[in-house]
């Protein structure tokens, strides 16, 4: 079990995380789902003992990962978002280094190195260089960096990241096969990918966690409120931002407005209502003088629920 | 001792592997040799005044070699990312630190053999003893080791390589030639510059005209082991930002 408790980071005086207390359970696939900087690398950094928090604790198969990060590394394989890779060395030279850096003896990395190359499918690059292999396989040997001393616990930061369609599929499955034999914590700020994994979500936004639970669960805990979007064509102003944000919260029903993002040649607004109001939104937005380009509901019940959960973070903030 | 073992395998083997460690020694032997060719063995000298020249011209391998072997390190571990498989395994810091300086000194030593050509062929042709040519390559040896915990250090420092490699050159520079600094000062502050002099009081005086000065070894191995543990701390300071 990951037990972490009033846990926090802080760059400078930057808050990057926390307080946030969760429980990972073993056999669990934890998906840490958030917005770019809200905390879910650093979180993920601090589990694997490559952080130190500024405060709280943190407990890892029931070692203090404070007092005893050497215990809990053993007991860890680590995924970071840019692989670990030495481009110089070839891929079973490399899986090698690292199984014995955790303590493998020689004759264990080379009993376990077929079942390694097989989960991760690396077997036709097995002799060649990494620096000659594509993405893909890099993130595959990252993989097997990670799963190479058959760690209790293992911590995927972003694995999807860059891959294409199909190489995406490709790790998607390898994930699913890695969850019969280990406690796995993914990040991703792509929510389709969290959805297809994980049992449980833990959504972060701006360094605190903004909901704990089943995609059913969260939805189920927003269901009284409903999500709007809305693209405007960025205007020639000031602060377009500002301007934008203050009509569409001026509208009649509208709770929240969250930090907007660009799209599509536009600024995308997600608003949290308390009823359907499209056709106000609509208005208000003419009446301005602004171009709308797009006005939708958000089109899948986990991306409204983290529209709206992140949106409320926002709002608060 | 195993995390170190593993480390310094991994590391002398990419000396060993890349074109980058090659290169290098290839361009510190050629300098060394053309400056002792042309320098040290011009017109009629004693052997003893030969060897003590080439000595003095051969001691531009450690202290150029030393940090264009060390900058890259750690700056280029972190640079590459790969800095968080190490800081991620059950390793101590000092154990990283230690297991890339003997990679690093093991490589140094290979191009310290590779000039003992030199001094064979004027112990061939004049007359000197073993013993100057080991006191003279020992004082190269501990030269390089500081040079290159010197260069670890600054290379501890940063990600940025080329400001690592500045940063250590700087360094190695400024102990140097920190003589010119002392022959300026009066006493006492004049004797404690001189003894922090990396190249002209302790290797100039000592190892390069064969005499072996017991305050001299001391002097060397207590750099090495200061800019060695420097390096510890600093990777330990970063670790945790």
């Amino acid at each position: 079990m990951i037990r972490a408790t009033n846990l926090s980071k802080f760059y400078g005086g930057k808050r990057a995380l926390g307080p946030v207390t969760f429980e990972i359970n073993d056999g669990e696939t934890v998906g840490f789902l958030g917005l770019n900087g809200a905390g879910k690398t650093t979180a993920l950094r601090i589990l694997a003992c490559d952080l130190r928090p500024s405060a709280g604790t943190i407990e890892v198969g029931g070692v203090d990962a404070v007092t005893e990060p050497h215990e809990v590394r053993k007991l860890i394989g680590f995924l970071p978002e840019n692989p670990p890779l030495y481009t110089d060395m070839i891929v079973t030279d490399y899986l090698r280094f690292a199984g014995e850096l955790r303590g493998m003896t020689k004759a264990a990395v080379n009993r376990r190195m077929p079942d390694v190359l097989e989960i991760t499918d690396l077997g036709e690059v097995a002799n060649d260089p990494i620096g000659n292999l594509s993405h893909g396989f890099r993130q595959r040997v990252g993989v097997a960096q990670a799963i190479v001393h058959e760690p209790k616990f293992l911590i995927l930061d972003e694995p999807t990241r860059g891959l294409d369609p199909v190489q995406i599929v490709e790790m998607r499955n390898l994930i699913h096969d890695l969850k019969q034999n280990h406690t796995v914590l993914i990040s991703s700020h792509i929510l389709t990918e969290i959805s297809q994994t994980c049992d449980r979500l833990l959504v972060l936004g701006r360094g605190k966690i903004l909901g704990v639970g089943s995609e059913q669960d969260l939805a189920a805990s927003e269901s009284e409120i409903r999500q709007v979007t809305v693209t405007v064509r960025v205007p020639i102003s000031d602060d377009p931002k500002g301007q934008i944000r203050g009509v569409l919260a001026a509208v009649d029903g509208v709770k929240s407005v969250a930090e907007p993002y660009e799209q599509g040649g536009g600024l995308l607004f997600a608003l949290s209502t308390t009823k359907d109001c499209r056709a106000d939104v609509s208005r208000a937005v003419v009446q301005a003088k602004l171009d709308l380009l797009k006005l939708d509901y958000a089109r899948s019940e986990l991306e409204s629920t983290f529209i709206r959960l992140v949106g409320g973070a926002d709002a608060s903030n | 001792m195993r995390a170190i073992s593993i480390i310094y395998r991994r590391e002398l083997g990419t000396y060993l592997r890349s074109p980058f460690g090659w290169v290098i020694a290839a361009i510190l032997l050629l300098i060394a040799g053309f400056l002792c060719q042309g320098l040290a063995m011009s017109g009629e000298q004693l052997s003893a005044i030969v060897l003590e020249r080439y000595f003095n011209y051969t001691s531009s391998i450690p202290l150029f070699g030393g940090v264009l072997l060390s900058f890259r390190l750690l700056s280029e571990e972190r640079q590459n990312h790969s800095m968080v498989l190490l800081n991620t395994s059950p390793v101590r810091d000092s154990e990283i630190v230690l297991g890339k300086f003997l990679a690093a000194l093991t490589f140094l030593s290979i191009i310290l053999l590779l000039s003992v050509y030199m001094p064979i062929m004027i112990k061939v042709n004049g007359k000197i003893t073993t013993a100057q040519v080991l006191v003279g390559y020992f004082g190269l040896f501990l030269l390089g080791a500081s040079t290159l915990a010197i260069g670890l250090f600054g290379s501890a420092l940063t990600k940025q390589q080329l400001i690592a490699a500045v940063v250590s050159a700087a360094m190695v520079a400024i102990l140097s030639f920190i003589h010119i600094l002392a022959a300026r000062v009066d006493p006492p502050l004049k004797e404690a510059i001189e003894q922090i002099d990396l190249w002209w009081i302790h290797y100039q005086y000592g190892f390069m005209k064969g005499v072996l000065n017991l305050k001299d070894v001391v002097y060397y191995v207590a750099t090495t082991y200061f800019f060695l543990l420097l390096s510890t701390k600093t990777l330990e300071a970063k670790r945790w930002q």
